[in-house]
């Protein structure tokens, strides 16, 4: 098992952080934390966003027009490292793709044209997760960056991104492509009549100019599929790797919880371990008491002026310990994990002294929890 | 307005919200004050797993159509009952329903039925839309709610008939499209309700979601639920009133602590409300925060009995 470490250590030491975690659990705002707390560390960090809030772009000089925010810029911090940051733009990011491994510039624009294409880089399942972890790859070899944080996208399959290079190496590689494909004549003929088949089915189901597209991409397509399968087997060691770290976002609440010790239970099976886990929005319990006897203190608050406060007190207590009971559920399943937990903020985080609200907390993460 | 005219207004609520906004307890609360109100309502899910066996305190549903709670009896509650659609069921049933059953296992071996659902994007949000208006044409309940996908979905989701109508021409799909955008149309057939919390970023989220549904869905969209609200603690005491109490110093400030966060929380909540009320031309139902995070039966009613106490707040020619 790896030894315990805390989040500044693994802030130090690793060369890629991948924060992981369900929607609006607030993962993008701690990416951007991670890599502030890294660049006070001396390092020079990228933090790879997708879709963040419209203040904490600002903040972080993205805007909002995607046609430059793809690029990395750096953001002015008063601190030893640097901090960039850069935000997902998952249709250039493909279409970069496509362009280093078309073999000419018209196959590349055949590609970048057809409809089909253009639908599977917007809406396919897993095209997003998969743009994020080829950016990643990217930035880990741009000598700029010696720390890469990249954000995931909200996914509901939690790890659709691990799977998403395998699954579109397949979806270029499957059957029906190479039938298609294949040119006709004495054997392939027969192949082809059968798919024939196939291709009114589709047809049927959707219509034939979109089949026509379809048919046409993946003739475009021919040839590249070999660099696009070797890049993915790049892209999975690259996360697998020792020095890639995983970063769990959570909240204290029991359904992204459960969804939290799903994701644990899945990486597992992929031989990954989570390595870190911030739990954002913890309610503070403001008293050491416990609950029985800070009932039995304030019972005699009733129909006091002090009745209100007494109530925001022993609610506070019992919000902070289901809590703190949810969590232990996940932590349990976590092994060996550093955990920061971050309180709840009356405000949201949307600038670098927001930020910095964040970073106060992850230098207290115990790994013995 | 009364709450049975509320939920009658159509047979179709679709409940959407962001992730973390608590969107299915709010949609489980919905149903469940439906049908206090004497409406039989379904449920429907769209992932399988979720919570609504703990909140009903049922075990947990599965695929099959299930009671979650038997209605009946003295009060004159109607029956909540659940089920679940899965967008690969959708694509499976929609499949065999066109003769297509047959080569289904071999489309899907192929890898034929990614390529499909790639080429037509949102094919199972529509086929999904299309059981849940199969369900309304049927007569399935008196009211029909159900649990939107979550994260940034619910206007592709929603959006999908429009898509796929627009990109496929004629055939059984567009026929679909087309009988889905009709229920979605209208009023007295389809609402989308919206969840949110008063904090800055959901409050900004819902006002696009909402703004996006109307301009490019134009589906009706009922009052907004704002979940999670805490009332404004009474003004902190002044000191020599702890006096009085004997209370001692640590608890004094153990107090003071936990009255001034849940005044500055209230706070921010009050002014991202009013933002919201500026910003949203819809009516709001507010849902308070439980002292909770074990969510059972009792709170359940606890959030039925809130949204039914919104209900008849609001004026009664809300659309």
């Amino acid at each position: 098992m790896t030894p315990i470490v805390s989040a500044t250590e693994l802030i130090e030491k690793r060369s890629v952080i991948v924060c992981v975690g369900a929607g609006g659990v607030g993962k993008t705002t701690t990416a951007a934390a991670l890599a502030l707390e890294a660049a006070q560390r001396g390092r020079r960090a990228i933090v790879v966003t997708i879709d963040p809030a419209r203040r904490l772009s600002d903040a972080l000089g993205l805007e909002g027009d995607s046609a430059v925010s793809d690029e990395p810029r750096r953001i002015a911090v008063d601190a030893p490292g640097e901090m960039w940051a850069a935000m997902l733009d998952a249709s250039k990011t493909f279409d970069a793709l496509i362009r280093t491994y078309a073999r000419s510039e018209e196959q590349a624009t055949n590609i970048l044209t057809n409809r089909f294409y253009q639908n599977i880089t917007h809406s396919m399942g897993g095209a997003h997760e998969y743009m994020a972890m080829e950016k990643l790859y990217e930035l880990h070899n741009d000598d700029r960056f010696d720390l890469v944080i990249v954000d995931t996208p909200p996914t509901t399959n939690a790890v659709e991104f691990l799977e998403a290079p395998d699954r579109i190496t397949t979806f270029f590689d499957h059957r029906l492509y190479k039938i298609l494909v294949t040119p006709t004549g004495g054997l392939a003929r027969a192949v082809n009549f059968a798919a024939q088949g196939v291709v009114r089915t589709v047809s049927k189901i959707v219509g034939a100019s979109v089949v026509d597209d379809v048919i046409e991409f993946f003739a475009s397509f021919d040839g590249m599929e070999d660099g696009f399968r070797a890049r993915a087997v790049a892209v999975r060691e690259l996360l697998t790797a020792e020095d890639t770290a995983f970063a769990l976002v959570t909240v204290p609440r029991r359904d992204t919880l459960d969804g939290a010790i799903d994701f644990v239970d899945h990486l597992a099976e992929a031989n990954i371990a989570i390595d870190l886990l911030v739990v954002n929005r913890v309610h503070p319990r403001f008293t050491q008491r416990p609950p029985d006897v800070l009932h039995q203190e304030l019972g005699r608050l009733a129909a006091t002026a002090f009745e209100g406060a007494a109530t925001a007190l022993s609610e506070s207590v019992a919000i902070a310990d289901a809590q703190h009971h949810d969590l232990a559920s996940l932590t349990g399943s976590l092994g060996q994990t550093a955990v920061v937990t971050v309180p709840y903020f009356d405000t949201d985080v949307h600038d670098l002294a927001g930020l910095r609200r964040i970073t106060a907390w992850l230098g207290d993460s115990a790994g013995d929890h | 307005m009364d709450s049975a005219s509320f939920f009658a207004a159509s047979r179709v609520i679709i409940v959407a919200g962001k992730g973390g906004v608590g969107k299915s307890t709010m949609s489980a609360a919905l149903a469940r004050a439906a049908a206090k109100a004497g409406l039989s309502t379904l449920l429907v899910r769209l992932t399988a797993g979720g919570a609504f066996g703990t909140l009903f305190g049922q075990p947990a549903p599965g695929t099959a159509e299930t009671t979650l709670h038997a209605g009946g009896g003295p009060s004159g509650d109607a029956d909540v009952r659940t089920c679940l659609i899965t967008p690969n069921e959708a694509l499976d049933d929609y499949l065999k329903d066109h003769g297509l059953g047959r080569i289904t296992r071999r489309l899907t071996s192929t890898g034929t039925i990614e390529v499909v659902t790639a080429a037509a994007p949102g094919i199972r949000d529509l086929l999904v839309l299309g059981r849940v208006k199969a369900l309304e044409s049927s007569r399935a309940a008196d009211l029909i709610v159900v649990d939107a996908p979550a994260a940034g979905h619910a206007v592709p989701f929603l959006q999908s008939p429009t898509g796929l109508r627009d990109a496929v021409g004629n055939g059984p799909i567009a026929t679909q499209a087309t009988g889905v955008l009709e229920m979605l149309a209208d009023p007295a057939r389809c609402r989308v309700l919206l969840v949110t919390l008063a904090e800055e970023t959901p409050v900004n989220e819902v006002i696009e979601t909402a703004f996006a549904i109307e301009d490019e869905i134009g589906v009706r969209l009922a009052p907004t639920i704002v979940n999670g609200l805490i009332t404004q603690p009474s003004a902190f005491p002044a000191d020599h009133a702890a006096a009085e109490f004997d209370i001692s110093p640590e608890l004094l400030s153990e107090l003071r602590a936990a009255n001034a966060f849940r005044s500055a929380w209230a706070n921010s909540q009050h002014e991202q409300l009013n933002r919201l009320i500026q910003q949203l031309p819809l009516a709001l139902i507010g849902v308070p925060q439980l002292p909770t995070t074990d969510l059972g039966p009792q709170e359940l009613e606890l959030l039925a009995q809130a949204i039914t106490d919104g209900i008849t707040e609001l004026p009664d020619d809300t659309p």
